[in-house]
């Protein structure tokens, strides 16, 4: 499909400059390749940990998507995300120990949901309202809001001597081991249905609803859509809402289902990588979810091969494959 | 201050170069942290701050003509090679480290030296740059690369070259950025540029994308750095707040508050 060929190109970039590497640190690709896989999907507590992280990015990728098909750049999904865990892991602590379990996890993704879209409608807002470059604003607001959260655990909500706040009494997800006894130790939990859930209820809303009509309208030609009576300032402010809440309940997979409270930098990166997700899977929802699992498996698999060659080389490889696919996909001026 | 102000000052000086010729600069944090990398190993390999900063200024360019040639001559979109080349940067750089030094965070102590000068020529780039893009021909071109493209091919002026050259500068001067911080921390450390990149570009942004207005937006910036360095422990406002400053200003500036931030016409733009 000619959709996916700027896919195949990166990665198959990403794998000669992955090949290359491996061999100036005089390693044999094989290998690598070999243990790679044994250390993701080839054990069930590698394959647990592709899947939690995954999981992540899964949300944030469908918060880059979600924004690019209306013609806008979300950068800010690493700060979207922070906000969704920090209202999640800040409201939990509000729930006593008691608290109905459903309701308290719902109330909490609804925080996190809440969190994150705050987080998505000052851009939106700024972009909407002030014609404010949301590449830009993003970028910078993804500082301030990370400091930010910085410093109200640091200096109000922390644990000392650490820099997560206490641990919720309600609104805890279990894990999957608690299902699959095979993914013990891992921190694979029941966020990731959230994550499928999060996925097809995106992909109706953009392909079967007037809303989502209005959002790739505005995507593909604003003058054409306002031409149509659409009006496009509502609809940016309104799709990069939804688009930091998505992020933001990404937030959950750590704070409800690993940790069980919020940690300040648990976000990782994971808003980043969004980026490539989002652009690997064609911002389609399923293509999303598969390239969510080639980068858990990447960034996973970093670590398990580490013993031949640095993980950092799966740093390197994220780069790669994100400039591969920028290369060959078609621009539009 | 100055200390503070002189990354910032060569790679704000660096971005306006690549900016006003139409090529979105988001990889200037990548640049510079290449350049910081650079600086480590040069110093480090060639036994004094001569060589680091040589080492620094190429490998901010090594990673600009990658960003030059995915975008000019591959058109990719120039947002997304640029955050690639950020974390390209990042990657290669813990990779070069980890590799050479067995570390997965530091470099091992390196000379330094040789920061008056570089400070004194962080200033210089801001007013080289001015000069150059107000004053010179190639600076005429420039702005007509990054205005008017079309009309300035029509004149015979090479877009894709002009643009290439423009960002493999800003690769140089935001290399000598981070070759200055590596050098004056004697040590590279992993992500040490911490954003300043990003800080830089807001700086040219803040500046409207000119060189003096940029450069003073750089000292600006450091200066609350400063302050905030001076009064830490006993100031009232907490660290966190300080190191927003950068941030908040340019989101007001380009909300157009204190008056419209306007790029260049032709920035972001594939295809001429």
């Amino acid at each position: 499909m000619k959709a996916l060929y700027p896919v195949i190109t990166g990665a198959l970039i990403a794998l000669v400059v992955g090949d290359l590497l491996i061999l100036g640190v005089g390693q044999s690709p094989a290998d690598v390749y070999r243990l790679l896989i044994e250390g993701t999907w080839g054990n069930p507590y590698g394959l647990a940990q592709v899947l939690y992280k995954a999981t992540t990015l899964t949300f944030t990728g469908l918060a880059v998507a979600l924004a690019l098909r209306a013609g806008l750049f979300n950068i800010g999904a690493e700060a979207q995300l922070a906000l969704g865990g920090f209202f999640a892991g800040a409201f939990g602590l509000l729930l006593p120990a008691g608290f109905p379990a459903p309701l308290a996890v719902i109330l909490c993704i609804a925080a996190a949901a809440t969190g994150g879209a705050i987080g998505g409608a000052i851009p939106g807002a700024l972009n909407a309202w002030f014609g404010a470059n949301e590449v830009i604003t993003t970028i910078l607001l993804n500082f301030v809001v990370l400091f930010f959260l910085n410093w109200v655990v640091t200096a109000h909500l922390h644990v000392p001597e650490t820099v997560h706040t206490r641990a919720l009494a309600s609104g805890t997800v279990p894990r999957l081991s608690a299902v699959i006894p095979a993914f013990r130790g891992s921190a694979a939990n029941a966020i990731i249905v959230l994550a499928i859930i999060a996925a097809i209820v995106t992909s109706w809303l953009v392909f079967r609803t007037r809303f989502g009509y209005e959002l790739r309208a505005v995507g593909l030609s604003p003058d054409a859509a306002e031409a149509a009576g659409i009006i496009p300032a509502r609809v940016r402010v309104a799709t990069f809402t939804l688009a930091g809440a998505l992020a933001g309940m990404g937030g959950t997979n750590f704070v409800l289902g690993y940790k069980h409270y919020y940690e300040d930098g648990f976000s990782g990166g994971a808003g980043l990588i969004g980026i490539a997700v989002a652009l690997a899977g064609r911002t389609h929802p399923i293509g999303i979810m598969l390239a969510a699992l080639a980068f858990a498996t990447l960034s996973q698999g970093g670590l398990a091969i580490h013993a031949l060659v640095p993980k950092q080389m799966a740093d390197i490889l994220q780069g790669v494959v994100i400039l591969g696919i920028a290369v060959a996909s078609r621009t539009k001026s | 201050m100055l200390r503070i102000a002189t990354p910032y000052l060569f790679t704000a000086a660096g971005g306006t170069i690549a900016e006003r010729s139409g090529i979105v600069s988001l990889g200037l944090e990548g640049y510079m942290l290449a350049g910081a990398c650079g600086a480590a190993f040069g110093s480090y390999y060639g036994g004094n701050a001569w060589s680091g900063i040589v080492w620094g200024a190429a490998g901010g360019a090594l990673f600009a003509a990658i960003h030059a040639l995915a975008t000019i001559r591959y058109r990719a979109d120039q947002i997304v090679s640029g955050i690639a080349i950020n974390i390209l940067a990042v990657g290669a750089t813990r990779f070069a480290i980890r590799v050479a030094f067995g570390s997965s965070s530091n470099s091992p102590r390196v000379s330094g030296g040789a920061s008056g000068l570089l400070e004194f020529l962080g200033l210089l780039s801001i007013l080289g740059v001015a000069g150059l893009i107000n004053r010179t021909r190639f600076g005429l071109r420039l702005r007509a690369a990054g205005e008017h493209p079309e009309a300035a091919a029509t004149v015979g002026i090479s877009v894709s070259h002009i643009r290439a050259m423009a960002v493999v500068a800003s690769g140089i001067l935001a290399g000598l950025g981070g070759a200055f911080l590596a050098l004056d921390q004697h040590q590279f450390s992993d992500e040490m540029t911490a954003g300043r990149g990003f800080i830089a570009l807001a700086a040219v942004i803040f500046g409207r994308w000119q060189p003096f207005r940029a450069g003073a937006a750089c000292l600006l910036f450091a200066a609350a750095e400063a302050l905030e360095i001076n009064l830490q422990g006993t100031s009232a406002i907490p660290s966190q707040f300080v190191a927003m400053i950068p941030y908040v200003l340019t989101v007001v500036a380009l909300a157009g508050i204190v008056g419209r931030s306007v790029p260049p016409a032709a920035l972001g733009k594939t295809g001429h």
